[in-house]
């Protein structure tokens, strides 16, 4: 009897957290109204979401392009087809890693950082102030975090892959001899740009608005204590994580199926 | 937040490299420069088997790319392949017996459509035939015949 009662406990609850949620949800894409006409809130936050996750994409980028090229290389050499590793390296980056990777670095970076901050605002009660000020804290605190992490994603994303090709370029054409022509020509032949660039944007805007969702939800429903704050956090990193990587399957077997 | 100026540089500076990022996405790795502003037209060829031949492969002639596969459709009454390639207008100069023919890149590279150029004085226009087509080579058909062929020699010399 105990299980069936733990069983309807749990349902009801996940049910109630889905609803609260999705009403988080609607109230921050409406905090857009409000944000409109002060835009600076924006820049604060593009600041702190974007310009301080740029060094860590960057640096990533660099490498995971660097490494691509080094094993795709080793692999490629063997059926001496060496020319295609720019198409390869391009490929992964622009349809894949750039959006996946660049999103699971700004959920550990940034998104992190969101949940304990409106965390700490919840528990030092700073929210219940705003509101005793007649403030909306959703649309002052939440709305520009979540449109700032929407609009920083595809251009991290970008910068992830624009990044990690030319440290692909380094390491294939500068350290193993592939041929500089060869290596862009066959890239440009074989990436498509509806197909490849622009899906490519659409996933890395998708998981910046999970992600952001995620982040502000975890951060505005946790329990106002330390262990709440620290609790929500790691809620944060692991279901964002996760969340990316399952719809990129969804998204990837929706973009690329019928080739 | 003191230091507005400086931070709002740096949202600037983000801003941008995101931007030239996307613009290095869209002009130097994928095929959106090749087809800016480039003006084209469109030709049919009926092929009996247009084999692994698919839209958006590459029609060229003596080893350049001239153009791309635009749509592969049957014909409902003569079971021929439809193949629509727009060509680019730059390479509007080819005579009106011009032939197409499916090749392989390399033994199993992609396919694509070579046009060879005949005598005629008229060009090919936007929405003309080719009239004079050669299918895809199917791998399988060839070592079947090469493999019946054999099979047939040995049975003969044996007699």
């Amino acid at each position: 009897m105990g299980f069936v009662q733990y069983l309807g406990k749990t349902t009801l609850a996940n049910f109630n957290k889905l609803g609260r949620s999705s009403y988080f949800l609607l109230h921050t894409l409406l905090g857009l109204i409000e944000l409109l006409p002060r835009p600076r809130l924006l820049l604060n936050q593009l600041y702190s979401v974007g310009v301080l996750s740029f060094l860590i994409i960057a640096i990533s980028g660099l490498f995971v392009g660097m490494v691509l090229s080094l094993q795709g290389y080793y692999i490629l050499s063997d059926f001496g087809s060496e020319e295609a590793l720019g198409v390869m390296v391009a490929a992964s980056l622009v349809r894949e890693l750039g959006p996946v990777v660049s999103a699971l670095l700004f959920a550990g970076r940034a998104g992190s950082a969101l949940t304990a901050e409106i965390g700490l605002m919840k528990a030092t009660e700073q929210l219940s102030g705003m509101e005793m000020m007649a403030v909306d804290p959703i649309n002052r605190i939440i709305s520009p975090r979540f449109f700032a992490g929407l609009l920083s994603m595809p251009l991290l994303a970008a910068i992830f892959s624009m990044v990690g090709i030319l440290g692909g370029h380094i390491v294939g054409v500068g350290l193993l001899g592939v041929d500089n022509g060869s290596f862009w020509s066959q890239m440009q032949a074989n990436i498509d740009f509806m197909d490849d660039i622009i899906n490519g944007v659409i996933k890395s805007l998708v998981f910046g608005f999970v992600a952001s969702w995620i982040a502000l939800f975890e951060g505005y429903d946790t329990i106002p204590t330390s262990e709440g704050v620290s609790r929500a956090t790691t809620r944060t990193v692991v279901n964002s994580a996760l969340s990316i990587l399952g719809l990129d399957f969804i998204l990837t077997a929706l973009m690329f199926g019928d080739n | 937040m003191q230091h507005t100026n400086t931070q709002d540089t740096l949202v600037g500076l983000f801003v941008a490299a995101g931007i030239v990022g996307l613009f290095f996405l869209a002009l130097h790795v994928s095929n959106l420069s090749s087809f800016v502003s480039d003006d084209s037209y469109n030709v049919t060829a009926r092929f009996e088997n247009s084999g692994g031949l698919k839209v958006k492969s590459t029609v060229s002639s003596a080893g350049v790319k001239i153009g791309q596969v635009t749509a592969i459709n049957l014909d409902p009454k003569t079971f021929e392949s439809v193949v629509e390639m727009s060509i680019s207008s730059r390479f509007n100069s080819f005579p009106e017996d011009t032939s197409a023919s499916i090749f392989t890149a390399g033994l199993l590279g992609e396919q694509y459509v070579n046009l060879v150029p005949g005598g005629s004085e008229d060009l090919l226009k936007n929405g003309s035939a080719i009239e004079i087509t050669q299918s895809a080579i199917i791998l399988e058909k060839v070592i079947g015949q090469f493999l019946f062929k054999t099979a047939e020699e040995k049975a003969d010399g044996k007699k």
